[in-house]
């Protein structure tokens, strides 16, 4: 019975959020009333104390400690530093949005960094134990969230609708996880990995568990049919919220599904591509469909959520490195196209106004020209239109469906693409060819401006010079795999 | 039939009754009661798998702790039945469609040859003197020592929400700040106005 220590070097970057997150709960107690941007601030610094430290301690190999339950690889550190800047890109543009909504409080910043160091420990599990925990904590943290604003009838159904299909999704996660313990004897990735391609063990087991575990990832990651919730949140919730929800979690579901179909259940690609072709295709469809029908801009943009979700998807289905960094590079555009569209939406709501309507986006260039063009950037990146970031996102998932030799999946994912550009071109028609229906001034802060225009121009930048991203992807998947 | 056979198969028919009964209960006092028996049930089987500790756990903390609790709950609460219930019947075809293929779909699966007792025997029994209560306390606090903080964390999380989300601070109450009360002066509540006097029209 000798117990070592583990190496807790690894970890430094969570015990440190962690610390710190209990520190914004104590300053927020202490100084709450009296200065209300203490969270914020706190909050902003250990973020940036996450980023040196996991930026100090970058090293090339491939580390488990905890008793092999934490894994910390290149994947894992290019992953978190994404989530990173995300989550302090996210609470920069939500700053003046909530605290007109009376909700800059201590809670919100905690449930944020909660939230993060959720999406960390998913991203560095190699255990189904901690894959889970992780993402119960991130879950947890992002129902209270939904429905931080209590006054708000369509908040409070927002978070009850998330919560309750939330639960019955980790309950198919945990119903699928326990057949594959039940059939492997062990929940530690590696052995799984090992005990599946030792090959003595009943293949019909683990397909029941895939199933259970494929629907449960597909929930997380709204994709069709299991993307019901999507719609709603995205509608009920703030802004703000939905801006925390649509974007870093996205990353960490990419991490949880590496670590869980890939790494995992990596010996069992053949079943699970299947299963991703079906979630793919009708996420598509009815993303791109659905989206078309409303004129809620926050509904539309989660009907396009899930379309990018199902294009991501297919990156995975070539079960190769090629497509793996496809789908990387995909869900990191993604969420930058994702941060700057709810940038602007929080940009033009103001106090006991939202802009939530397609109509409010009537003639914004002639109330700001600079907005506008960011905007037309975005939806153009949505859309997939040179010389925007979003083509070669799309192009470089579609050559590694073309790889693995699924051409008749290609065109239909260009034809559903078509349909998509459809909604996100009126956005702009609506922008560029219509008459504003209000003169309100859009007189956003100074970091708020600074960031949102650098995100727009990064959509420019990386449209123009993708290299750099793209090879960052693949450098993170090959190192990993 | 071995004995062990019966006692699982009592055990079993009661766990699925109960919990049959939880969700079709009229009362909500009865059903917290079968969830009651519910878990006791459960706690047989677990008894049945050698897992002593949990299931002495499961009877102390939630039927003990947790549905007492809850109980003392749904009593105070005065739950609207008629309007729980509403759209019940409306929605009960569906549901009950969907319950049914799901459950003809898993017979299918868990009655097929891969799950028969062939297929995953049962683990070997451990000696009459094998703790389970000490190698649990062993593997928590060593080898899995970080999901066990995990776990804490995620308590931290619900305790936070649930403040978040409960609290409120009242605007509107009337509660009297004594120490404002004597610190009041009189120029705070009377201004004297000297005004010009005025004429008789």
């Amino acid at each position: 019975m000798n117990f070592m220590l583990p190496n807790f070097a690894p970890a430094y970057p969570e015990i440190f959020l962690l610390v710190m997150v209990c520190g914004v709960l104590m300053a927020d107690l202490a100084w709450g009333d009296k200065k209300p941007g203490t969270a914020y601030l706190l909050a902003q610094l250990a973020l940036f104390g996450c980023m040196l430290i996991t930026f100090g301690t970058l090293q090339p190999d491939t580390i488990h400690t905890f008793s092999g339950m934490f894994v910390d690889d290149t994947l894992a550190d290019i992953l978190k530093m994404l989530v990173y800047i995300t989550v302090s890109v996210v609470l920069v543009y939500s700053r003046t949005y909530i605290s007109d909504r009376g909700i800059l409080s201590g809670e919100f910043f905690s449930l944020a960094l909660f939230a993060t160091l959720g999406m960390m420990v998913m991203i560095s599990a190699s255990h189904f134990m901690t894959l889970y925990l992780g993402l119960e904590l991130l879950s947890l943290s992002l129902y209270a969230m939904v429905a931080l604003r209590r006054d708000s009838a369509g908040a409070t159904e927002a978070a009850i609708k998330f919560f309750v299909l939330g639960a019955l999704a980790s309950g198919f996660l945990l119903y699928g996880m326990s057949m594959i313990y039940g059939a492997t004897g062990s929940l530690d990735i590696g052995s799984v990995t090992k005990a599946i391609e030792g090959g003595v063990i009943s293949r019909g087991v683990l397909v029941v568990g895939l199933v259970f575990i494929v629907a449960g990832i597909s929930f997380k990651l709204s994709a069709a049919p299991f993307h019901m919730w999507a719609p709603d949140v995205y509608e009920g919730a703030s802004s703000a919220v939905v801006l925390f929800v649509g974007s870093a979690p996205k990353l960490a579901a990419f991490g949880f599904v590496m670590r869980l179909l890939v790494e995992g259940l990596g010996a069992m690609s053949g079943d699970w591509q299947g299963m991703l072709i079906i979630l793919a295709i009708t996420s598509m469809v009815i993303g791109n469909i659905a989206a078309i029908a409303q004129s809620n801009i926050k509904r539309m943009l989660a009907y396009s959520t899930i379309s990018h979700m199902g294009f991501m998807l297919l990156g995975l289905i070539g079960a190769n490195e090629n497509g793996y960094s496809a789908a990387m590079f995909y869900v990191v555009v993604y969420v930058l196209m994702t941060m700057g569209t709810f940038g602007i939406i929080m940009l033009l709501s103001r106090a006991g106004f939202e802009a939530d309507k397609l109509d409010d986006y009537k003639g914004l260039n002639r109330r700001n020209p600079w907005y506008a063009f960011i905007m037309l950037l975005l939806m153009f990146s949505m859309a997939g239109i040179p010389p925007t970031v979003g083509i070669y996102a799309k192009l470089s998932v579609l050559q590694a469906v073309l790889n693995a030799g699924y051409t008749w999946l290609a065109v239909l994912a260009v034809l559903l693409s078509l349909i998509g550009v459809f909604y996100y071109l009126r956005i702009v028609k609506l922008m560029y060819f219509d008459e504003p229906e209000t003169d309100a001034v859009i007189a956003p802060k100074g970091d708020v401006r600074v960031l949102l225009s650098a995100n727009g121009l990064a959509i420019l930048a990386f449209g123009i010079f993708p290299q750099s991203l793209i090879a960052l992807c693949t450098y993170a998947i090959q190192h990993s795999t | 039939m071995s004995f062990a056979d019966i006692i699982f198969y009592f055990f079993s028919a009661v766990l699925v009754a109960s919990a049959l009964g939880v969700i079709t209960a009229r009362n909500p006092v009865h059903s917290a009661l079968l969830l009651v028996l519910a878990f006791f049930a459960s706690a047989g089987l677990w008894l049945l798998l050698e897992a002593e500790f949990l299931a002495i756990t499961l009877v102390l903390v939630y039927v003990g702790a947790v549905m007492v609790l809850f109980l003392f709950v749904v009593m105070m609460l005065d739950i609207n039945l008629a309007r729980l219930r509403e759209g019940f019947w409306k929605w009960f075809p569906f549901g009950l469609l969907l319950g049914l293929v799901m459950s003809i779909e898993m017979a299918m699966v868990l009655t097929g040859k891969q799950f028969g007792a062939n297929e995953l025997p049962a683990p070997a029994a451990r000696a009459a003197d094998y703790s389970n209560t000490k190698e649990l306390g062993r593997l928590i606090y060593t080898e899995y020592v970080y999901a066990f903080e995990l776990a804490a964390v995620i308590l931290l999380v619900a305790i936070v929400a649930a403040i978040a989300l409960t609290l409120r601070q009242r605007g509107e109450s009337k509660s009297m700040d004594v120490a404002k009360q004597v610190a009041v002066k009189r120029e705070d509540r009377i201004r004297l106005v000297s005004m010009a006097s005025e004429k008789k029209e």
